[in-house]
């Protein structure tokens, strides 16, 4: 609370910015954690905005009416309000400013966030996605991969999980001179295991790893081997692709560093395939004008497309999702396995296997297990969510829209086929908003170890069994499980026409423009009608018999 | 003339056609008269029967002796048609080109076009405007029905009969009518029933470099105001063009003239700009190998979405005059036959629950731009294709129909019609069976007998079983005015009609079914729920009736 210089301001306007009109006065609160604004009308309506949420807070200069203060969140809400005197005004931002941005683990909102569950509960709940169990559903361990307990306490690499699946013929040895090889010790393992049901009978994997530590000559026995037992462990196929998802310039300006990529003549039967997915500074850069767009008042159809073409935002998502669709192809259609690779293995890397993962596998589109995807290619393989989502002060060029990328590529293939998800847009912008609001622990910390060592599971709340008691809210009405859609591998088009502006996500700035009407909402409506219905109908048919069972009465159903 | 002396070669056998999202077809090409038809003889595939009248261009490439004619249709199809022998390529290719491009209206598939299905209700005489002058009479008696233009004498481009206000004698009406281009006076598009507020529309006034003024023009608008009350005159080009016009002999209503009323200047663009935007975009579209920067830059240059834009804008200001500031308003542009209409008839559908009906958005249509005289027959000459000198083609209905889909997108559930119906108007507009759009106004269409002649599109489509493809499932009546947002990020590319032949919608369309059988589902759970509640209602009377004798 020492931040707080004025906790309640009285007569603070909320300004709409399209429609005037529909601006109200209040009073504004601040508590630690949320800044409230309660209108003055009869209905005392609450606006909450969550401190951890605010991404910055900009004060316009005084003028006749008041002091501006502009408040922008991470999930592209703005707020914009006139505060009557100058002094509140400087106060307020003072607070905001200081509270939006912690300084350690211990500030962050999952650790006040208490949602009143006891202790056998929240234990239970962090016990809800099971990553073990998921390995298991892809059939592993089998006589081809298994579990090593190399990378036990996190002594191979500390950025890993501690539960790695490799190839059965890959030796320890070898295991551990592949992760002194690669950048941060990041070695070729396991991500996701294709078992094809078709006649094929594929069995390609995607394995993920860190770039090589090749510079321009060195080579290692033993990622070479590695890689050697990754193709091996697919029988049927004769070489393996090593998808590098950077661009290829990139890659080779690495290797003066002592990285690289991989020397095609020193691995055997790999294919190097370059897929050009910008780097984390260049797609912050590129939100950024994509959010300026959407907050352009009032633009003109040239403003928004060229501001659109300028952003580069479109051209990033099909990247990804090539990478996604390059990667689906060569481990169904061709049966080959694919180890992907960026820099460091911890972003371009996670969002092109997850998007494959979620090409590939109909479970990765429901809800349930775009949650184990997340939990799986995200949080445990070490996606640095507390720098990529500035959860902390910190060096603002560690953040960037990574995860951002990767939901919309959901959103866009949704966009693409709307019967093959079981989760709706509302599912994929409340996963975007926990990642950057801290309310619980899921997203905390740069990686595994971090997460054990600040005891999260102790002190914090899952989200995930939050999420899945209230799924009736993220449900596509028209999903099926027995849906052509629902079935095998999604082959989407990425022709640049396919790909659309975000306005669910981007266009929130736009709040006022009357909410239209939702065909997903109408539909979910009239099956839950339906669903009463049905009821209703089975009760009437029980009716009779209950009450005039000895009459047998003319009544059928 | 004989169409036997356009075909040189009728029959051609060993062709192969290549279409979107089709196997290739091997089998025989047929010339007639209206058709080019191309049947591969077996069951298993469907043959394909294109209307002369729906190819926009043809383009004839050769490989040895074999010859290859792309054939580009109105409705943005492109077609491929692999011809054994160059000597019978060169032949079909020129007698499509000569059938495509035939002349005479009379000459037209509509003429001899015999329906396989029986006219139940004849949509020529679906909607006359004596029955919506009927609907207008139950609600005001302020307006009469003239008959002025009974010979097309005063106007050649309206009907014979016009709504005007009661208080303005036919003399008054002559003397308005020489004083607007193409003797289009200010006549009544629309009343507002919730607060008596009227939407006309005219072309515009001669006013000319002197400033010419007619008191009876003043006198006929002002005779829509209430006491006291100012009107908004909506001119839908800008301040610039309208200022050129002058030079002309057109022009714009000066303020001292007209005192009661506000002048407002948009800027929809004139017709042959359009027809500009429409080949870019297109172009667009068809291109495949865009990056995404080339895709978005061409979108962007080929201006069509600011024209979707700018003509909703114009369509929201005149509902927003008449429905929030309660006041009249007279839309007009140059001519009063393009931008005009689009926005005197996309302000009814915000505004007027009954225009989003079927039948309603086809008296709509009848009304607002086949009696209202927008020039179908030159407009629709030419599709995005064309690569002759422009002429006066311009995709004006097409750019309106965009705009209801943008309205429809956002408010999905206050339509009762679908985008098919959107898509099947757009299609017949530039090539049909029907004779509905041909001619350029009621005048002409008399001439050419249409009615008698040929048959009314509404004839066919409010047939019950073609109307099922067209209702919306999700329809609710909605008897609000609907405000569209035309923000940029609110409007989207009609994929339906721009990506139709470029991508499969197989997935889209199985959406589209899945939430028809979620709806069909509901009723059906609806009709048996009642009808067993019904049961239970009669067995408890029942019931009582024996405990009553007990």
């Amino acid at each position: 609370m020492e931040h707080i210089r004025t906790p309640k301001v009285e007569n603070v306007r909320m300004i709409d910015r399209l429609t005037r009109r529909k601006s109200s006065v209040g009073t504004l609160y601040l508590s630690s954690t949320h800044t409230i604004f309660v209108e003055n009308s009869e209905a005392r309506k609450e606006t909450w905005v969550l401190h951890s949420l605010i991404y910055n807070v900009e004060r316009l200069p005084t003028n006749s009416s008041g002091s501006p203060l502009i408040i922008r969140c991470k999930n592209f809400h703005v707020y914009r309000l006139l505060i009557p005197q100058e002094k509140d005004c400087l106060d307020v931002l003072a607070s905001l400013t200081r509270l939006s941005r912690p300084e350690r683990y211990g500030e962050l909102f999952c650790f006040s966030f208490n949602p009143n569950l006891d202790k056998e509960l929240r234990e239970k709940a962090w016990g809800f996605i099971n990553l073990k169990a998921e390995f298991s559903r892809m059939g592993i361990p089998c006589n081809l991969w298994h579990v090593t307990a190399a990378n036990h306490e996190y002594r191979l690499c500390d950025t890993y999980p501690s539960e790695l699946f490799v190839p059965k013929s890959a030796s320890p040895a070898v295991i551990v001179g592949s992760a002194k090889f690669r950048s941060r010790g990041r070695l070729p393992v396991l991500s996701y295991f294709h078992r094809d049901t078709s006649p094929n009978l594929f069995i390609a994997s995607i394995c993920r790893s860190s770039q090589p530590l090749t510079g321009f000559s060195a080579r290692s026995s033993d990622d070479e081997q590695m890689l050697q037992a990754i193709m091996k462990s697919n029988p049927v196929s004769e070489f393996m692709y090593v998808v590098d998802t950077r661009p290829k310039l990139n890659a080779m300006a690495n290797r003066a560093a002592g990285k690289g990529y991989e020397n095609e003549d020193h691995y055997t039967n790999i294919k190097l395939q370059f897929i050009g997915i910008e780097n984390i500074h260049v797609m912050r850069n590129s939100q950024q004008k994509l959010i300026d767009v959407g907050e352009l008042a009032a633009p003109s159809m040239s403003d928004f497309l060229w501001g659109l073409e300028n952003s580069g935002w479109l051209k990033h998502i099909k990247a990804v999702l090539d990478a996604g669709v390059f990667i689906a192809k060569a481990v169904a259609e061709d049966g080959v396995s694919v180890l992907v690779h960026c820099s460091d293995g911890w972003d371009r890397t996670a969002q092109a296997c997850s998007v494959a993962s979620v090409l590939l596998d109909p479970y990765y589109r429901t809800i349930k297990g775009l949650m184990v995807l997340i939990e799986k290619d995200w949080v445990s393989f070490g996606h640095k969510f507390s720098h990529r989502y500035a959860h902390l002060d910190g060096d603002p060029k560690e953040v960037s829209p990574v995860m951002d990328q990767f939901l919309e590529c959901v959103w866009q293939l949704m966009q693409q086929f709307p019967c093959a998800f079981e989760f709706n847009e509302r599912f994929l912008i409340q996963l975007h908003t926990h990642i950057y609001s801290c309310q619980n622990g899921n997203f905390i910390g740069n990686c595994q170890k971090e997460r054990r060592d600040l005891r999260l599971q102790e002190r914090t709340h899952s989200l995930w069994p939050h999420l899945w008691e209230n799924r009736a809210e993220y449900t596509n009405p028209l999903y099926r499980t027995d849906h052509s859609q629902t079935q095998g591998v999604l082959k989407p088009l990425t022709t640049a026409y396919c790909f659309k502006f975000w306005k669910g996500m981007y266009g929130r700035a736009e709040k006022s423009v009357a909410s239209h009407q939702s065909p997903a909402d109408c539909l979910n409506a009239v099956r839950e009608e339906s669903q009463q219905l049905e009821e209703e109908l089975s009760s009437h048919q029980e009716v009779p018999r209950e009450t005039d069972a000895g009459q047998g009465i003319h009544m059928h159903a | 003339m004989e169409f036997a002396e356009l075909i040189k070669t009728p029959r051609v056998d060993g062709v192969v056609l290549h279409r979107p999202f089709m196997p290739t077809v091997e089998g025989t090409l047929c010339l007639t008269g209206h058709h080019l038809i191309l049947s591969s003889r077996q069951d298993t595939t469907e043959e394909l029967w294109l209307l002369h009248a729906n190819i926009d261009s043809t383009e004839k490439r050769f490989v040895g002796s074999l010859g290859t004619i792309i054939v580009k249709c109105k409705d943005l199809r492109v077609i491929q048609l692999d011809i054994p022998g160059m000597e019978e390529c060169l032949n079909i290719a020129s007698s499509i080109e000569a059938l495509s491009t035939l002349d005479s209206v009379s000459l037209m598939y509509p003429f001899f076009y015999r329906p396989l299905f029986e006219v139940i209700e004849d949509g020529w005489q679906s909607f006359v405007p004596e029955e919506s002058f009927k609907d207008l009479e139950s609600m005001t008696d302020e307006w009469r029905l003239s008959e002025v233009n009974k010979d097309f004498s005063l106007c050649p481009s309206y009907p014979s009969l016009l709504t005007v206000p009661k208080d303005i004698d036919d003399e008054s009406l002559c003397k308005a009518a020489s004083f607007r281009h193409g003797g289009r006076f200010p006549v009544l598009s629309y009343y507002h029933k919730k607060n008596a507020m009227v939407m006309m529309r005219a072309a515009q006034p001669l006013t000319g470099t002197n400033g010419r003024r007619c008191k009876e023009d003043e006198k006929l608008i002002n005779a829509t105001l209430c006491a006291g009350k100012r009107g908004y005159i909506i001119d839908t080009r800008t301040i610039a063009v309208a200022q050129q016009a002058k030079a002309r002999g057109g022009g714009f209503e000066q303020e001292a003239n007209y005192p009661q009323w506000r002048r407002i200047h948009k800027a929809i663009e004139r017709s042959n700009v359009l027809q500009d935007s429409l080949i870019k975009l297109v172009e667009a579209c068809n291109d495949q190998s865009h990056s995404m920067d080339r895709w978005l830059s061409k979108l962007e240059a080929s201006n069509w979405q600011s024209n979707v834009k700018e003509i909703l804008t114009t369509a929201c200001l005149a509902a927003q005059c008449i429905d929030r500031e309660g006041a009249s308003v007279l839309v007009h542009g140059t001519e009063g036959t393009d931008s005009t209409l689009q926005v005197t008839s996309l302000a009814q559908i915000i505004l007027d629950p009954a225009c989003r009906t079927i039948r309603g958005f086809e008296a709509l249509i009848e009304r607002e731009w086949l009696q209202a005289g927008h020039p179908f027959q030159q407009r629709c000459a030419q599709s995005a294709y064309s690569n002759g000198k422009p002429r006066s083609e311009a995709p004006v209905f097409l750019l309106f129909l965009d705009c209801v889909w943008q309205i429809l997108r956002q408010f999905p559930c206050s339509f009762q019609f679908n985008e098919n119906l959107l898509i099947m108007l757009f299609e017949h507009a530039y090539a049909s069976q029907f004779g509905t759009f041909l001619g350029n106004c009621v005048a002409e269409r008399g001439k050419l007998q249409l009615s008698q002649k040929t048959v009314s599109l509404w004839s066919w489509v409010n047939r019950p079983q073609e109307l099922e493809r067209f209702l919306n499932p999700l329809y609710e009546p909605n008897n609000l005015v609907i405000w569209p947002s035309v923000a940029p990020q609110s409007l989207l590319l009609w994929e339906g009609v721009f990506l139709r032949w470029n991508r499969s919608t197989k997935c889209l369309d199985e959406a589209y079914q899945e939430m028809v059988h979620i709806i069909e589902y509901n009723k059906e759970l609806q009709n048996k729920v009642n009808s067993l509640r019904r049961q239970l209602a009669q067995l408890e009377t029942e019931d009582k009736m024996v405990a009553d004798l007990k």
